[in-house]
């Protein structure tokens, strides 16, 4: 019983550490209808920015909390003008390009990014120091501990910030235009790429706060870490139903939740056969299983017949 | 007799406009560069680069097998990869000591590329209603799992011996003539890479040749009046369940055909080849080259594996012409250049360096259909 | 109809020109300083992954060859009556099979007289059959798939124990000296990682402990919570895990999280100063082993440390003292055949006997470490402390 109150726990701490991230995608999508497949290299680049800048700090006798604060700014201003950057770059000079023309400039980004990491913080994994509390809890036999508690607490806080964002403010309101219909937006006087470039800018704060969440739960850093991680928070925002921001948070923690709990229990369901190593055909499994019936995702609308 | 009705065909997908007495000379100087590319090749830049070449038009297969799914009938399969790992593990399981079985590549091939096209029905079925990136993520997943049975299925049965890969691969022989030996012909010596060479150049011309009659066919057609628009399409009277699957099924074909060469000639296979990089790969050859464009394809195809070798050895002397001196690796600096490559390409051609011709009609500014194809955020704010 | 159609290809061709002064470029060897008439130029060509996730330790391969071919070069050495000039040729193979074979006949084109590489075992055994069919030798310093030496080519060697002689004495160590009854065993489904579990697992189970779980995990995975959690449920008295130290660290740590109490072990992948570092308090007590007597018992190989840390400005990450003894023992047996050339050295190099720091190198018949002695090490408030040299197992036999 308390291996599965333990492997639940695993599961929803995963989980939200891809809704953190599957988060940023979505609200990318939401508004553009396009899948920024170089985010999770911008999450790598906040979590490699807020190593830095945290270095620099650690030893100025600042209480840990600050320095870690101090990291988050910089990582997520940082991360601002990245988001910025390719937008505008990468992205906007082929709004009128054929639909996987933008996928190709996010791989190219992706592959750049990736190399220009590893030059600047070189080949070595890096220790992200501790700066959150860590001590463990003991709850009915299982363990968690402070990290993984603020890990949830601050997914659920990104998502309902972003709702608030998109659905109580003006920039809001000017994004759903965006999103509805983007020549009537700009009849009415909203500046389309002003709300892109904020949208952009938001997702990579978002990627931002999700690398540094990530090292402080594994406490290593590396310049390949984003590649993985993105992949598992856009199978996730796929899952939850992609542009949907509840639909980025549902899809995440079910997606930790299936691979944790297919993990720990696929040996005994299958009698032996398939082991721990068909953890990701599972998860794979279970979201064709839902495309199949909701073929876009749980929580998504359905797709306009040309989108 | 047949010659002469085929080479006005290929020399037409070649240049875009038929039979003028240039052109016939045209097609004829390439047929006999390609026939001397290698030697060439191995003159200039040494035999390393025939190899290169050598896989350039492998992947050359594959990313005109992906050219059906993708740029024919649009649906964008990002685990193209399993295909081509389906054909090379069928060729070496039957073609190795892996059980000991050791049956002639004319049999094993086909059957790879049949197993392939198996594959490809299995997974276009589920994935039918899917659309744009529902389908995409579907198609990765697809990928990853053949992936990962590979990886896995050395026990509680042996069977692909896991991630330890198949070793000692048949070559492919021809009657008792092995392409992966040396051999002294017509007075020229015939390297393995070359002779491979020549295996792989028959095998692109016919998949370039297939793909052309397809482009040109009632099959062909209705696969771009889905791409163009699915709904007017069945309603047109298109089987678009039967000829989505026909996609997949025959993009899959041409994948495993390639996994099946790819086996022979490299004598091991493991894994670790058959990745989701590889997969985006494939992709990025179909769309910068030019989406439902054969020449483009295969210039795309060409140019991404030639490009990171080429990219090699000249990030070094490059700095040191710029800057007088070695500041960063040049090994790090290959794949950055990579990757910018990419960017400046797609920017600078975003359909595609060589797009068909009507999928250009579609993107001229003039052109009526050009702001028909999106209705999103594309189009308003330019 | 013809003018765009013109324009259309221009910069088609123009790229395509491009794409051939680059090859064309890359094609010529970069100029040499012209030798001295009686300098012989001997070409060392090394291969490793120096971009992608195993970078780290591709580059470190890289710099302990680099470090040998520099002291070759410093300290003089004759071959054959000439005075010699060691070149390195290093190319980066990505972990990529496929690329592993084109960087291979590179190599061989650039008439190399040596090989010292590659990384993996999935990327050294497609390239070792071009340099069997070219006959240039090739050592490699940390592929340990028992299949390379396995193939009959009489230019492979390797200068570090196989999957068999290695997840033999840790198996018994396992069971024997640590008393070990419950073994959880974890792989990362690498070759590497699989092939070592695997041996592991014969070698404890024949020592008498059982195994109650076997879990697996990928070598791109930071999070181990869940395989954990079902092992601890299952209550081991040790862990062992196959795989490198970039997955040990966050799995030590999230082993000791989660409040598991038994005792971890990883094979050579997990002998690196980065799990100390890393890891932190949770490394401690870990166990792992390295082929070879420790470092600072072997004449010189204090002296290689200090020297690599002084040079790189980072300690040795891992195989670098093995790619320092796989290029002196080339160079040792072409000065006994008093030639650089492949055909000539070659016999020499199959029954050499040098010194190495890592170990004394003697090949058997089929290219593998001969008796090559296993050290156990430990981490003790956070160093690693060797516990103990078991004497090598000969290569188990496929």
């Amino acid at each position: 019983m308390e291996t599965l109150l333990q492997q639940i726990i695993n599961g929803l701490v995963q989980g939200s550490v891809y809704a953190l991230v599957a988060l940023g995608y979505t609200m990318v999508y939401g508004i553009l209808g396009l899948i920024n497949f170089a985010h999770g290299e911008v999450v790598m680049v906040g979590a490699m920015v807020a190593l830095s800048a945290i270095m620099l700090l650690i030893n100025s006798g600042l209480p840990p909390l600050l320095v870690l604060l101090a990291g988050m700014i910089v990582a997520a201003t940082a991360c601002m003008a990245l988001g910025y950057a390719i937008e505008r770059v990468a992205y906007r000079p082929l709004r009128n390009a054929p639909r996987l023309a933008p996928l190709i400039t996010a791989i190219g980004v992706s592959i750049v990014l990736q190399n220009l990491a590893m030059i600047i913080w070189g080949r070595e994994y890096h220790a992200f120091p501790q700066l959150l509390p860590n001590s463990p809890h003991m709850l009915a036999g299982a363990v968690i501990n402070e990290v993984q508690i603020i890990i949830v607490l601050a997914a659920l806080a990104v998502m309902a910030g972003l709702l608030v964002l998109v659905h109580r403010t003006r920039l809001g309101r000017a994004m759903r235009a965006v999103a509805e219909n983007p020549a009537a937006a700009a009849l009415m006087g909203v500046d389309i790429n002003a709300v892109i470039s904020v949208t952009f800018m938001t997702g990579s704060a978002l990627a931002a706060l999700a690398g540094i969440m990530v090292s402080a739960n594994y406490g290593i850093v590396h310049y390949y870490m984003g590649a993985i991680l993105g992949l598992k928070a856009f199978t996730a925002a796929v899952l939850g139903g992609i542009g949907n921001l509840r639909g980025a948070m549902l899809g995440g923690v079910l997606l930790g939740l299936i691979e944790s709990l297919g993990a720990g229990y696929i040996g005994d369901l299958s009698g032996g056969f398939f082991g721990s190593h068909y953890q990701d055909v599972f998860a794979f499994f279970v979201l064709i299983a839902v495309l199949i019936f909701r073929p876009s995702g749980l929580l998504g609308e359905r797709v306009a017949e040309r989108a | 007799m047949m010659n002469k009705k085929q080479k006005p065909m290929i020399q037409e997908m070649i240049f875009g406009n038929p039979s003028s007495r240039k052109a016939w000379f045209v097609f004829a100087a390439l047929a006999v560069a390609l026939l001397l590319l290698p030697f060439a090749t191995e003159a200039l830049l040494g035999r390393g680069w025939v190899r290169i070449v050598d896989f350039a038009l492998l992947y050359i297969m594959l990313a005109l097998g992906l050219n059906i799914v993708v740029g024919y009938a649009g649906l964008l399969d990002l685990g193209y990869i399993a295909f081509f790992a389906v054909g090379a593990y069928c060729y070496a399981l039957l073609g190795s000591p892996q059980f000991g079985l050791h049956l002639p590549f004319w049999v094993v091939l086909p059957l790879g590329a049949l197993l392939a096209c198996a594959f490809g029905v299995l997974l276009g079925a589920p994935t039918l209603r899917l659309r744009g990136d529902y389908l995409a993520i579907v198609t990765l997943g697809f990928g990853e799992i053949i992936r990962i049975f590979l990886n896995n299925l050395n026990a509680p049965v042996n069977i692909t011996n896991g991630p330890q890969g198949i070793n000692m691969i048949d070559p492919i022989r021809i009657g008792g003539f092995s392409l992966s030996g040396t051999h002294e012909l017509f007075g020229i010596t015939f390297s393995p890479v070359h002779l491979y060479y020549y295996l792989f150049l028959c095998v692109t011309l016919l998949v370039i040749f297939v793909s052309l009659r397809l482009e040109d066919s009632r099959i062909g057609r209705a696969w771009m009046a889905i791409r163009e628009d699915e709904v007017a399409a069945s309603a047109m009277g298109i089987n678009t369940r039967d000829i989505k699957l026909l996609a997949f099924a025959m993009g899959a074909t041409f994948g495993g055909a390639a996994g099946g060469l790819f086996a022979g000639f490299q004598g091991f296979i493991s894994p670790e080849s058959f990745g989701l990089t590889e997969s985006v790969m494939v992709v990025c050859m179909v769309v910068l080259g030019g989406m439902g464009n054969i020449g483009g394809v295969v210039l795309g195809g060409a140019l991404l594996v030639l490009l990171p070798e080429a990219l090699r050895n000249g990030a070094g002397p490059a700095q040191q012409a710029l800057f007088g001196k070695t500041l960063i690796d040049p090994e790090s600096l290959r794949m950055l250049m990579f990757g910018l490559a990419l960017v400046l390409v797609m920017l600078w051609r975003p359909a595609g360096l060589w797009p068909s011709t009507q999928r250009r009609r579609e993107l001229s500014p003039d052109a009526e259909v050009a702001h028909q194809e999106q209705e999103s955020v594309y189009d308003a704010a330019k | 109809m013809h003018m765009p159609h013109t324009l259309q290809t221009l910069p088609l061709v123009t790229l395509c020109a491009m794409a051939l002064v680059a090859c064309g470029k890359s094609g010529i060897p970069p100029a040499a300083p012209s030798p001295a008439a009686s300098e012989l130029v001997v070409k060392i060509g090394a291969s490793a992954p120096l971009t992608g996730p195993q970078a780290h330790i591709g580059k470190d391969n890289e710099n302990g060859t680099r470090m040998a071919i520099e002291d070759a070069n410093a300290r003089g050495v004759t071959i054959g009556g000439q005075k010699a000039r060691f070149e390195l040729l290093s190319e980066d193979d990505q972990t990529d099979p496929r690329i592993a074979t084109v960087v291979a006949q590179k190599l061989v084109d650039a008439r190399v007289n040596g090989i010292i590489g590659h990384l993996n075992s999935g990327t050294t055994i497609p390239a070792s059959r071009i340099y069997n069919d070219n006959g240039i030798p090739q050592i490699s310093p940390s592929a340990t798939a028992v299949t390379y030496t396995a193939q009959g080519f009489k230019t492979a060697f390797r200068v570090m124990a196989n999957d068999g002689q290695q997840g033999k004495v840790l198996g018994e160590f396992a069971a024997k000296n640590m008393a070990a009854k419950k073994i959880a065993v974890i792989d990362d489904r690498t070759a590497y990682g699989q092939g070592l579990a695997d041996e592991f697992v014969k070698s404890a189970q024949g020592g008498g402990a059982q195994i109650v779980a076997h879990e697996y995990t990928t070598d791109k995975a930071v999070d181990f919570t869940a395989v954990l959690t079902s092992i601890k449920g299952k209550q081991p008295d040790l862990v062992f895990f196959g795989g490198m130290d970039p997955q040990g660290v966050p799995l030590v740590r999230q082993l000791r999280a989660l409040g598991l109490n038994a005792k971890f072990m990883m094979g050579d992948g997990g002998y690196t100063p980065k799990l100390i570092e890393l890891a932190g308090a949770a490394a401690e007590g870990t166990y792992a082993s390295l082929p070879g007597v420790p470092l600072d018992q072997m004449p010189g190989g204090k002296d290689f440390s200090q020297r690599y840390e002084a040079k790189y400005k980072q300690p040795i990450q891992l195989y670098a003292p093995y790619c320092y003894d796989a290029v002196n023992a080339m160079i040792a047996a072409m000065q006994k055949a008093g030639s650089a050339e492949p055909a000539k050295y070659l016999p020499e190099l199959a029954k050499i006997e040098h010194g190495g720091v890592t170990a004394k190198i003697i090949f058997d018949e089929k290219g593998d470490l001969r008796g090559g002695a296993i050290t156990l090490y430990q981490v003790r408030q956070g160093k690693w402390q060797a516990l103990q040299t078991m004497s090598g197992a000969p290569a188990a036999a496929p």
